[in-house]
């Protein structure tokens, strides 16, 4: 199953490495991360994807725990959140079929950023199926490059 | 006051209590060294940094205060790794200090530059690269409280030239500020109940007791609760000695060469009350037929060691002695005779024995001489394989932190700078290595250390001509196809011993073994004992890996 922590680190050198080192050397598998400072400078947060079984899962946050540089994890995987990633995404596109590329960008909301002679660089923001369902569509027309940031999450509400 | 950080790292040793360091000096510790010149920290020189890590791993388990070891940047830092990971395994309290190459240099493939940190990070509880001087004395502060607090482990400090170089106010810090570290001491007291009433209803339980037991000082508290409430109790490898082997509730140890009592006793319990142990394959065999009628209790300081390979029912996390002492209240005496005759009655059917051996001295002997003579009062280190089991199997414990070894990593060529480690720390107390010929020439250079600071330290080697342990399981899952653990070109270790300055004593036949021992006891000094023993004797019972622990081979030897 998919769960998502978000973990609060100390903003220090080689906390990702630490987290990484962990998830590497006991086997876990990382979806996605995502790393940025907080609004406090000393302290930043990760969203971290991962599919795990339940008892792996307990492993997975008592081990992070036991990392000295890791403040507090939450599993916000059951909790009302809104979750966002965003990817630019290079496609092919010349004259004869650019239009129908602004329509696909359209109907997602997403923007064209950049527009060269044979490719434009698309950025959608939206939550990870937002963004399959786009690299679906754009697939036909050519994708030359994906960037994908990781999923962030936020709990909704007053918390 | 101005001071250098190599000066702030002595005055913090000194307030931190340290009056001993194992290490070795190099071209990035210079400054360091030149603060230890007229420092009040004894410095012991090793001859190879493996040997500075274990020696302080070794202090720390004889005394249960943090060892401290120091090398150079580079091969000195990447030396001390095989010592980490064998600390950190075991769960003791070591603090590292290494030298690297100045700041402006770092990450430049500089001459001796090795990104220790990066290296040692699966390896310690936690390490630091220090970038300033100003960051010195906190880092030292928490390096120590790190590695001796909730779970111990090893903790390593960075510090590169210029760091140990460069000048700053100096002030220790009085606390440490971790947000993100709370060790939790206190059990919580609806699990601490549910465990009472667990005791209370259960007629054949069982404590399985680990290294937490030691390093929370819980063997007392162990023992009452044992005698309270009639419950036997077997330890892991790491745990001997926090209950004496000779007493009537004790199983000895359980697992692949545990014995055959306490391994059946583990699987037909009721209740199984693990504290401060983790669960290790060597010990649980198949996890899941382990223990497959208890219901488990665990208690453990580690959260995270809680459901780690078993199952269980009552999780309490919490430190061993704390957890015992608030159990204890809840509990009232009771009497187990059926369950007790059980197990006496295993006890009978699977005794530790050996044979005699046509082609030499048997080395459980050797081992039962040893305990005898000392009385189970001497503090015992092994190497491992073969001379570590047998030890464990053999030797009759009385006291926690007389048992030195290292089970975890397993880690040929720890006996010896642990038991100099230990000498050190416990300068009054018989401390012998028994020894296999394969590990003990690991770190055999650390006979000039014994020889220099004059430690009494014995070693006893039980030479069998072979890397031991690998050619049992060779004999036993290999069709005796004996590659590579035939040591057909051991040294003379008793010329070895004496071109070090120790004193050597051969021994050839089982009469002379007793009398050798005792001339090698009272020697004031070092002394290597060299006992020929049968080549191709055996650790028996033996649980072949991932099966059930009942599935015991009793082998020829019983």
């Amino acid at each position: 199953m998919k769960r998502t922590l978000s973990v609060l680190v100390n903003n220090r050198s080689g906390v990702l490495a630490r987290v990484a080192s962990l998830f590497s050397r006991r086997g876990y598998n990382i979806e996605s991360i995502a790393v940025g400072v907080t609004d406090d400078p000393e302290v930043s947060r990760m969203t971290i994807q991962v599919i795990a079984d339940e008892a792996t899962f307990e492993q997975i946050t008592k081990q992070l725990h036991k990392l000295i540089d890791v403040i507090k994890i939450s599993d916000i995987t059951s909790d009302e959140r809104v979750d966002r990633e965003l990817a630019l995404i290079r496609i092919s596109a010349d004259s004869s079929n650019r239009s129908d590329i602004l329509q696909v960008v359209g109907i997602f909301r997403a923007k064209i950023v950049d527009v060269a002679e044979k490719s434009i660089i698309v950025e959608v923001t939206g939550d990870e199926g937002k963004i399959d369902a786009f690299v679906q569509l754009a697939r036909p027309y050519g994708i030359i490059e994906i960037v994908r940031t990781g999923k962030v999450s936020m709990v909704r509400g007053s918390k | 006051m101005e001071k250098c950080g190599a000066d702030i790292l002595v005055k913090c040793l000194e307030t931190e209590g340290v009056d001993v360091v194992f290490g070795y000096p190099g071209g990035a510790v210079l400054a360091i060294y030149d603060a230890l010149y007229d420092a009040d920290i004894r410095h012991i020189l090793v001859r190879h940094e493996q040997g500075a890590a274990h020696a302080a791993d070794g202090y720390a388990r004889a005394t249960g205060r943090p060892g401290v070891c120091i090398a150079t940047s580079g091969p000195g830092a990447t030396n001390l790794v095989t010592g980490l990971a064998t600390a950190y395994m075991d769960s003791v309290p070591v603090v590292a200090f290494t030298g690297q190459v100045a700041t402006s240099w770092i990450g430049k493939d500089s001459f001796q530059e090795a990104d220790i940190t990066g290296i040692t990070m699966p390896i310690t509880k936690h390490n630091y690269l220090v970038k300033s001087t100003e960051d010195l004395p906190r880092v030292i502060k928490e390096a120590f409280y790190i590695a001796t607090t909730g779970r111990p482990g090893p903790v390593l400090v960075d510090l590169p030239k210029d760091v140990s170089i460069g000048k700053c106010e100096f002030e220790y810090p009085s606390s440490v500020d971790l947000p993100g570290y709370k060790p939790t001491y206190e059990g919580h007291p609806k699990q601490v109940k549910e465990l009472a009433k667990a005791i209370t209803a259960s007629s054949r339980p069982v404590l399985y007791v680990g290294g937490g037991v030691i390093w929370s000082g819980a063997s007392d508290v162990l023992r009452e609760l044992a005698e309270l409430c009639d419950i036997p109790v077997t330890t892991t490898l790491t745990a001997l000695g926090a209950f004496p082997t000779a007493h009537r509730l004790s199983l000895g140890m359980l697992g692949m060469h545990g014995t055959g009592y306490a391994n059946l006793s583990v699987n037909e319990c009721d209740l199984l009350i693990a504290v401060g142990a983790r669960f290790d394959d060597r010990v649980i065999g198949d996890p899941r037929t382990f223990a497959p009628n208890a219901k488990v209790a665990h208690i453990d300081i580690d959260p995270a060691e809680i459901g780690k390979n078993v199952r269980y029912d009552i999780p309490i996390v919490g430190d061993a002695r704390t957890v015992l002492e608030s159990l204890i209240p809840q509990l009232s005496p009771m009497k187990r005779p059926e369950w007790l005759a059980q197990i006496a009655q295993w006890k009978k059917e699977w005794p530790l024995k050996y044979p005699r051996y046509a082609d030499g001295i048997a080395p459980q002997y050797v081992i039962e001489q040893i305990s005898d003579l000392t009385g189970g009062e001497a503090i015992v280190t092994t190497e491992v394989g073969q001379n570590q089991m047998w030890t464990a199997q053999f030797y009759k414990f009385k006291n926690a932190r007389s048992f030195i070894s290292s089970a975890g990593l397993g880690t040929m060529g720890f006996g010896f700078p642990a038991a100099i480690g230990a000498q050190i720390g416990r300068p009054d107390s018989l401390v012998i290595d028994i020894a296999g010929d394969g590990s003990f020439q690991m770190n055999i250079q650390e006979l000039g250390t014994a020889v220099q600071y004059k430690l009494p330290v014995k070693v006893v080697i039980l030479n069998n001509g072979y890397l031991g342990m690998v050619r049992q399981w060779q004999a036993m899952f290999h069709d005796k196809r004996y590659s590579s653990t035939a040591l057909d070109y051991n040294p003379d270790f008793v010329a070895v011993a004496e071109a070090y300055g120790a004193k050597g004593i051969r021994v050839e036949t089982e009469d002379e073994v007793r009398p050798s021992l005792e001339r090698a006891f009272a020697e004031p000094g070092p002394v290597v004992v060299d006992v020929k023993v049968s080549r191709e004797a055996n650790v028996f019972p033996m649980v072949p890996p991932n099966m059930p622990i009942s599935r015991m081979i009793r082998g020829d030897e019983s």
